[in-house]
Parts: structure tokens; C-alpha cells; sequence
């Protein structure tokens, strides 16, 4: 007997229905849908007015500076607040991580001075019992992080050669896979935790006794889950019967995730094509139109647009505005090699265009070459007009994640509850070459940071000499970082662990142990202008290098040149082996990632001159991007240096930032560069001569075929 | 053989179809006062570059120009015609699309030898991108330096030879907005057998700055860019010039 018959009925079974694995319910199950975007519907009068109430709160929130309201004596968790409504009988889905919309919940345990700071810089005070309570009874993640630092770790963190460390603050990058309170009930998931807790091993080492006490944890965190979901009139114990409780059900959970944690990314997952499951079977039954499905994704996304968390400036400064990377991962292709391309991704899609632009939830489209063109088109057109999607290579991740991988953050990906990340932020390899130029001293406080290795004392500098010296101290920082951020892991699961994310976890996890990298392009060009120029040294009068004299002209890192682009490759590589050799926290995977996107700014400042004739305080190029104005053979040149870079070594991600003024990506509203846009215009009356009417076709089906 | 070339453009997507590797020659025997390349006329500079070399770079990358090719514009191409036609000749023994984006100002229709060299490159281009800067000879003159009647006679001669072409035209306001002349311009294109597309570019003043860095006076210094409404207009007639002649046909 299926307990679940009344819930699951005209779905196919498979896997899912005898453990909990959403994946399989989705293969067995989704409607890749290959026709364009004529059946999307305008928004409702409903969703109209509410869009309008949040827009009003949003430009009050804006007026007030920034914070529209902040909880400062009640500390979040799932069941902390009442409900919270914007207009409670407009909402078709419903929930808000405080009761009010846009008040900043209080979330202390990543860091009790940072949660004041918060505060504090928004203009409020916490409650300062809470301050004491914290201080003194109960310790956070960011007091137990200081209390393991050695004083080479705390050296490292002031000179800035590791820098953005989430010891302060959530780490974020964990995915829960909400949709399993949607497919299964909670009472399904308790269940499987209580059956995993039991089969636990009975000889209590320490990690048997972790397992054991997280998985009450989540437990606990799941009842709360349910009571949470029964305070808005919900009973989610049993799985959810139709697409508007399928969609409420999975936003409870990302709901509860969002009031426990404040993490530098708290992503949603891949949940349209499951979505669409319930979608299908609802239009099929006749249960609901497509008007009314539209009208529950635009108010589901418009709950996810209301996501905030008390954050302070420097904070913001860092990451570069408030975001909170709400990513949602959309399409990409089966392993079977059916697309997953389903309604409901066009219906997310089409929020953009119902509520208008908007940089959260962060919709990244999974990009294939096999996805079907109708939906190529309509990205590329929606791209054009709202500039608010982002495209990532599923061709890419989907040979070592498979085909239900979604995105934490910008462009770290795990199979969805299977696996996580350990978030490590930045190791700073500029810098660490002027260390190896400088015999460990920074170059700026003129402080021993690194151990005394000896420094390079001849006027010019000479590539061999330097790249031994440099490989020597990357491997001392890549010693000093891992440890620093097994601390910070070990410390966070101890006093911030994330209960109801882990929940939606599988008991045995794969944890990616993330680290990175910044200043990559620096030092590329510096060691090839070591290689193929001259490069001078300037010394201060303590000795310290300071400054670089370049003699003559080097390839540069962004041209498609083996030459430069080799160096850059090993450089990651080696950095990657000499990680590779550390002990990382948990059993966890050790991977990189290139990707700065705005924190380059801070790590340039920090450091001093380059021997590639960047100055002191100068920026870096963000990610693994080339030095500003020194890639001068176009976009694919660039790109092509770019992917050069080993992926296996720096599966977290490479970015690339570019832009480019639109009318050099295309003339009017021509979608692909591949169009040719022939308008001979038939609004005067279809006079066009036979002829070249037959050459024009002639020449677009030519395109067509091409592709 | 050597080519001397200004620099390329890895990314081109607005010269031709698809995104494709743009070759920027260095010279051009025309001084047409809204150039926005000016650093591109000296005929003595560049960086020298082989065939090979160039078939090589954009091999290297093929994945992102399949639907695209090469573009080799400039400067004025032709005065390197030898040099385009092997690369050409290079480029489409490996399936490479090839697009000449020119003036066809070294076109002379009285000399055999012009005539048999031209018509050696035409022969390995898929597309021809044909800049007519004015259609009354006199004002092309204004405005270039040169009359128009090789290039318009080079018009006829692709036509002739049925390569597929582009017209390209700039809109300048004041110089090469008038309706009458736009209409003409029309009317001449439309006669052209292979024409395929026609590109009206509105003038701009991104090139103002180069001019300074370079010491050479800006003789177009208080006209304002083109507007897009005004550029779709200037289309209209000559679109208007274009049915014309066809409906006569």
C-alpha cells in the first residue's frame, strides 16, 4: 500500500517513492516543453497591487536609507516570529521571514558584534540583555573562530593575504532541497532522519557523537518547520496535493532556512522543473488555469524579491550592495539528454516581465547548446530587455554534477541535496608573490608575515629564482589558509549550524571544501613580464621591495597568448596541489574558484606594487579576468585566455565580467548576432520586388541551417 | 605575404553575420570627414601579419564563430588587395565565410589589370559590405576627398558578378541626410542584383577623441550625432528609392 496514493496519484513512480530522492521523481516525470512563450499570462489585477504595496515599502525602505525596520530584541529562528503578511487576502503564497515585510531579523549566533554593528550602523541598538546573554552564556561561531586562531592566522587576516574569511558571519553556500517538503510531507522527512539517527555506528567517536546530536537538530528543525508552516494555517506534515501547496510547501522550507541563517548566499535550489510537475497534472485535472499557475510563480517570486538580512556597510562594501543570491537554476539538460526545459521555466522567467526587472531571486539560466532555440530566443530577448538573468555553462557542470545540480551563490554548483560547501573566500597570490620577493615581509607594514625565507636581493628580477621562491610560498599560504578556514568550519558547525538546511539533506553528504583566489591576472602578467621583459626593482630604504621598473614589452594574460596564458594555468594548478596536500575539515573535497566579482577592489587597495607595472592600491581585475585595458584583441581573445584555465582544479568557478555596449552586440532588436535583420519594411503595402524577397529568405533559411 | 594590419577584433558582431574575427588594415586612401578610425589612414604603420597567422588565431576559436567568419576591414582593405586575397583564398579552402567590408575606392574600371586583381578577391568573398558614402558624386567628394564613380562602378561590377552585398550608409546630418539624395541612393542600390541587406548607420562622434590624440583638426566638430528616429527615416527613403526602381522591374 502507497500511503501516499491520494498525493502521488498520476504521477509515474519510480526511486522517490521508496526513499526520498527528488531527482527520480523528476526524471520519471517532467515535460521537457520545446514551444515558445505565447502561453504566458499578463499578471492578475491581485498580483498587480501587491507588486504595487511592495514597490511603495521598497522606495520607503530606500528613503529610510537603506533599512526600513530591524528586530532588536527578538532572536530569529524558524518559529520566532507571528506570521507576516503584505496584504494577507491578496497573497496566494504566503510567508515572510519576520512579521512585517522588510524587517531585518536579528540573527546572532555567526557573530553577536556583528549583529550589533548591524544594528548599530542602520541606527538601532539590540536589546542589550540579548548583548549580554551572548557575551557571557552563549558563545557564537565568530568567538570560537578567535579562540583557535594562531597568531600566524590572525597576521595573515590583518595584512590582507587571506582576506573576506566568514568567521565573522554566516558562510552560506548551502543548498536545502525544499522541494522534499513539497514531494514527501514533513512527517515523511523525520522519519528518514529518525531511521538515520538509529543506524547510526554505536562507538562514540566524536564524529558519531556529532552526527548524532546534528541530526536531533534537524529534527527539532523540522517540527518547527511544521509549526512555522501551522502559525500561517498550513498543516505540511503530508506531501502537498496541488502545484499552489507544492510551491507554498517548498517556500516554507526556503523560508525556514532564510530565518535561521543569514549566510553570504542563501540559494534556492532547482525548482522549476519539479514545479512544473504539479503544473502539468493540475492543467491536465483541470485544477487550475494557466493564468492562475502564473499568478502563484509571480507571488512566489515576489516573496523571494522581500528576502533581507541585517548587514552592515562594510559588508555591503565587500559584496558590493546587499544582495542575498537567491539563485534559482533554470533549465540545463537531462543526462538521458532531454532538455529540462519545462512551462515553468518560462513562467519564472516571466516574473521579469510581470513584476519587472530585478537582480533577485538571481535567475540563472543552466545554458546548453541543447537547449531548444525557442527558449534560447526567449532568454536572449528577456536578457535584452531586463538585463536580469544570468547564463551559466550546464555543459560544463553537468559532466561532474549530473543533472540536478543547482548554483549557491553566483556560480558554485552541488548536486541538491547531496552535496555542500564549506565557503572559504580568498587567498590573495599578488601578494603572496611580493612575499616571495620580499623574504615574507609585507610589502606595506613592512610586518613578518610569512616565516623568514630569504628575500630576492638582485636588481633585476629573474624568472627562475622568483618561481621557485613563489612556489615555496604558496605553499606556505595554502597551509596557513586551509587551516585558518577548517577552524572556521569546525567552530561553525559548532555554534551556527544550519539545522533545517542540513534537515534537507542526505545523511552523507559530499562536502566541497571551497578556497580561492585573487589577484590571478597580476600575477600572470607580472611572472610573464618577469619571463619576456625586464623588470627592475625598487627597494625603500629598509630594503623592501616596492616598486618594479618594466623594461620592454610582455605578452599579457587576455590575448589568447600560450605564451602568458600558460603561466596563469599553472599558477592555478600549483596553488590547487599545494591545497590539495592540507587536511580539510569533515572529509571535505578541497576545490578553488577565480571568481571576485567586486571584493578585487579591497584586495587591490591592500596590496602594493606588482612587478607587471600595476601600482600600489590599483585595483585587480575581478576573477580570472585580464587587467583592465591590456586585453586588446576583443572578447573571444579574452575568453579564449580564460578558458584556458584548468576547471578540474577550480571546479567552484571561474568568472569572467565583461560587458559591452549593446549596439557592438547588435543592431536594433535583433536577438542573436547571427540574425540578420532585413526589414524592408511591408507597412506601405507589400511592394517588395519577388526578387529580392526570394533572396532575403534565401538568405535566413542559410542561417537557419547553419546553426 | 605579409599584410600590415591596425589591429583585430575577436569579437565582431556587427560586420557581417554571426560573431566573427574582424581584421582592421592599416591605410586608406580616403579622407572621409566623419572616419572614426583615423588612427587606421596612415599607409606606412601597422603590424606586420601573415595568412597563416590569422587562419590560425581564428581557428583556435572556432566554436564561437560557427555561424559568423572573417571580416577584413580597415583602413581601406583593397590597398592590401594581394594580401586579402590569399588570406581569402586561405580562409575558404577551410570553409571559412569571408566578408569584405570596403569603399571600393581602388577600383578602376578602365584598367584590365585593376579590373583581373579585384575580381581575383571578389571571387573568395562570400559577402561584400559596400560603404557608399554619397550618392552625387560632387558631395562625395566633400565629403571624402574622392569622387564616387569607381565605387559605384565597383558596385555594378559585384552585382555583376553576383556576390551577395550589403550597402552600407552613413547618415550624416547636413551632409548625407538630404531625401532626394537618400531616394537616389535607393534607387541605384535597388538595381543591384545581389544586394541583400542595407545597413544605415546613424553618425556618431565616439572617433572625436583619436583625432585629438592624433593632432588632426575634427572638420565635423558641430555636428550632433545622428538620432536612431532620424537614422529609420533616412532608411524610409531610401527603401522608398529601392521599391521604385524594383516596381519598374
Amino acid at each position: 500500500m502507497n500511503p501516499n496514493k491520494e498525493y502521488w496519484s498520476d504521477f509515474e513512480g519510480g526511486t522517490w517513492q521508496k526513499e526520498i530522492h527528488v531527482r527520480s521523481f523528476i526524471r520519471h516525470n517532467f515535460t521537457p516543453y520545446d514551444g515558445d512563450e505565447a502561453f504566458l499570462e499578463n499578471p492578475t489585477p491581485d498580483t498587480l497591487k501587491l507588486w504595487e504595496q511592495v514597490l511603495e515599502l521598497m522606495r520607503q525602505e530606500r528613503e529610510a536609507g537603506g533599512v526600513l525596520d530591524m528586530d532588536t530584541k527578538v532572536i530569529s529562528t524558524i518559529t520566532s516570529h507571528a506570521p507576516g503578511y503584505i496584504d494577507k487576502d491578496k497573497e496566494k503564497i504566503v510567508g515572510l521571514q519576520t512579521d512585517k515585510p522588510l524587517k531585518r531579523a536579528l540573527m546572532p549566533y555567526g557573530g553577536i558584534r556583528m549583529a550589533e554593528k548591524a544594528c548599530r550602523d542602520n541606527g538601532y541598538e539590540i536589546d542589550p540583555e540579548i548583548k549580554t546573554f551572548f557575551e557571557t552564556h552563549r558563545k557564537t561561531h565568530n568567538a570560537g573562530v578567535f579562540d583557535a586562531y594562531t597568531p600566524e592566522m590572525r597576521a595573515c587576516r590583518r595584512s590582507h593575504i587571506i582576506t573576506g574569511l566568514p568567521d565573522a558571519y554566516g558562510r552560506g553556500r548551502i543548498i536545502g532541497d525544499y522541494r522534499r517538503v513539497a514531494l514527501y510531507g514533513v512527517d515523511r522527512l523525520i522519519e528518514d532522519k529518525k531511521a538515520q539517527k538509529e543506524t547510526t555506528r554505536s562507538a562514540m567517536y566524536s564524529e558519531i557523537i556529532r552526527d548524532r546530536e546534528e541530526l536531533s537538530e534537524q529534527i527539532r528543525a523540522l517540527e518547527a518547520l511544521k509549526t512555522m508552516a501551522l502559525s500561517y494555517g498550513f498543516d505540511i506534515s503530508k506531501p502537498a496535493r496541488d502545484t499552489k501547496e507544492a510551491i507554498q510547501w517548498l517556500y516554507f522550507g526556503y523560508l525556514a532556512a532564510i530565518k535561521e541563517q543569514n549566510g553570504a548566499a542563501m540559494s534556492l535550489g532547482r525548482t522549476s522543473t519539479f514545479l512544473d510537475i504539479y503544473a502539468e497534472r493540475d492543467l491536465k485535472r483541470g485544477t487550475y488555469t494557466e493564468k492562475e499557475i502564473q499568478e502563484m510563480v509571480d507571488h512566489f517570486i515576489m516573496k523571494l524579491r522581500l528576502v533581507k538580512f541585517a548587514r552592515t556597510p562594510e559588508y555591503n562594501a565587500l559584496f558590493s550592495g546587499d544582495p542575498q543570491w537567491v539563485t534559482e537554476s533554470i533549465g540545463g539538460v537531462a543526462i538521458d539528454g532531454r532538455h529540462m526545459v519545462t512551462k515553468m521555466s518560462y513562467r519564472y522567467l516571466h516574473t521579469l516581465t510581470n513584476l519587472g526587472p530585478a537582480p533577485e531571486p538571481n535567475l540563472t539560466v543552466l545554458w546548453s547548446l541543447r537547449l531548444p532555440e525557442s527558449f534560447k530566443r526567449y532568454c536572449a530577448r528577456l536578457s535584452i530587455e531586463t538585463s536580469s538573468i544570468q547564463y551559466e555553462n550546464d555543459d560544463l557542470m553537468r559532466f561532474n554534477h549530473g543533472d540536478d545540480y543547482a548554483i549557491a551563490c553566483c556560480v558554485s554548483s552541488m548536486k541538491v541535496g547531496k552535496e555542500m560547501q564549506f565557503f572559504g573566500a580568498r587567498a590573495n597570490l599578488a601578494k603572496c608573490l611580493l612575499y616571495a620577493i620580499n623574504g615574507g615581509v609585507d610589502e606595506i607594514s613592512g610586518e613578518q608575515i610569512a616565516p623568514e625565507f630569504r628575500p630576492i636581493t638582485s636588481e633585476y628580477l629573474d624568472f627562475d629564482e622568483v618561481m621557485k621562491k613563489y612556489d615555496e610560498m604558496m605553499k606556505w599560504l595554502a597551509g596557513v589558509y586551509v587551516n585558518t578556514l577548517n577552524i572556521i568550519h569546525y567552530m561553525h558547525d559548532k555554534y551556527c549550524y544550519e539545522k533545517i538546511q542540513m534537515a534537507l539533506h542526505d545523511k552523507k553528504v559530499t562536502r566541497w571544501f571551497a578556497t580561492g583566489i585573487a589577484g590571478l591576472s597580476v600575477v600572470a602578467d607580472s611572472l610573464s613580464a618577469i619571463k619576456y621583459a625586464k623588470v627592475k626593482v625598487i627597494r625603500n630604504s629598509s630594503g623592501i621591495a616596492v616598486d618594479y621598473e618594466v623594461e620592454g614589452d610582455f605578452p599579457k594574460y587576455g590575448n589568447d597568448d600560450d605564451r602568458v596564458d600558460s603561466i596563469a594555468y599553472d599558477i592555478v594548478h600549483r596553488f590547487m596541489e599545494h591545497i590539495r596536500k592540507n587536511h580539510t575539515y569533515r572529509g571535505s573535497i578541497p576545490t578553488t574558484s577565480i571568481l571576485t566579482i567586486t571584493s578585487n577592489v579591497v584586495y587591490g587597495k591592500n596590496t602594493g606594487s606588482t612587478p607587471d607595472g600595476r601600482k600600489r592600491g590599483e585595483a585587480f581585475a575581478p576573477g580570472a579576468n585580464p587587467m583592465h585595458r591590456r586585453d586588446i584583441n576583443g572578447a573571444v581573445a579574452s575568453l579564449s585566455s580564460v578558458s584556458k584555465l584548468p576547471f578540474r582544479d577550480a571546479q567552484d568557478g571561474i568568472s569572467n565580467t565583461f560587458s559591452i555596449i549593446p549596439g557592438a552586440l547588435g543592431k536594433d532588436d535583433r536577438i542573436f548576432a547571427g540574425d540578420i535583420e532585413i526589414d524592408l519594411g511591408c507597412e506601405s503595402g507589400g511592394c517588395l520586388s519577388p526578387t529580392l524577397f526570394e533572396g532575403l529568405d534565401d538568405n535566413n533559411s542559410n542561417q537557419e541551417e547553419k546553426q | 605575404m605579409t599584410g600590415y594590419i591596425h589591429s583585430r577584433e575577436s569579437f565582431g558582431a556587427v560586420d557581417g553575420p554571426g560573431i566573427r574575427y574582424v581584421l582592421f588594415m592599416q591605410g586608406c586612401p580616403m579622407r572621409c570627414k566623419y572616419c572614426h578610425n583615423p588612427d587606421t589612414w596612415n599607409i606606412s604603420g601597422g603590424s606586420p601579419v601573415t595568412p597563416a597567422e590569422i587562419i590560425d588565431e581564428y581557428s583556435k576559436n572556432l566554436p564561437f564563430y560557427k555561424n559568423g567568419g572573417i571580416t577584413v576591414t580597415g583602413g581601406e582593405p583593397l590597398l592590401q588587395l594581394e594580401f586579402v586575397t590569399e588570406l581569402f583564398t586561405l580562409a575558404r579552402s577551410q570553409g571559412i565565410h569571408t566578408c569584405l567590408d570596403t569603399s571600393g575606392a581602388t577600383f578602376n574600371p578602365n584598367s584590365a589589370d585593376s579590373i583581373k586583381k579585384h575580381y581575383a578577391l571578389l571571387n573568395q568573398c562570400d559577402l561584400v559590405m559596400l560603404d557608399i558614402k554619397h550618392i552625387d558624386s560632387d558631395k562625395h567628394k566633400a565629403l571624402t576627398g574622392m569622387d564616387n564613380s569607381n565605387i559605384l562602378a565597383f558596385a555594378r561590377h559585384i552585382s555583376d558578378m553576383k556576390i551577395p552585398v550589403w550597402i552600407r550608409h552613413v547618415v550624416v546630418p547636413g551632409i548625407s541626410d538630404n531625401p532626394q539624395d537618400l531616394t537616389k541612393l535607393g534607387e541605384f542600390i535597388g538595381t543591384l542584383s545581389s544586394l541583400k541587406a542595407l545597413d544605415v548607420l546613424p553618425y556618431h562622434t565616439m572617433g572625436v577623441n583619436k583625432y585629438k590624440e592624433l593632432g588632426i583638426p575634427y572638420s565635423l566638430e558641430n555636428v550632433k550625432p545622428l538620432s536612431e528616429e532620424a537614422a529609420i527615416v533616412a532608411k524610409k527613403h531610401i527603401l522608398d528609392g529601392l521599391r521604385l526602381v524594383r516596381s519598374k522591374v
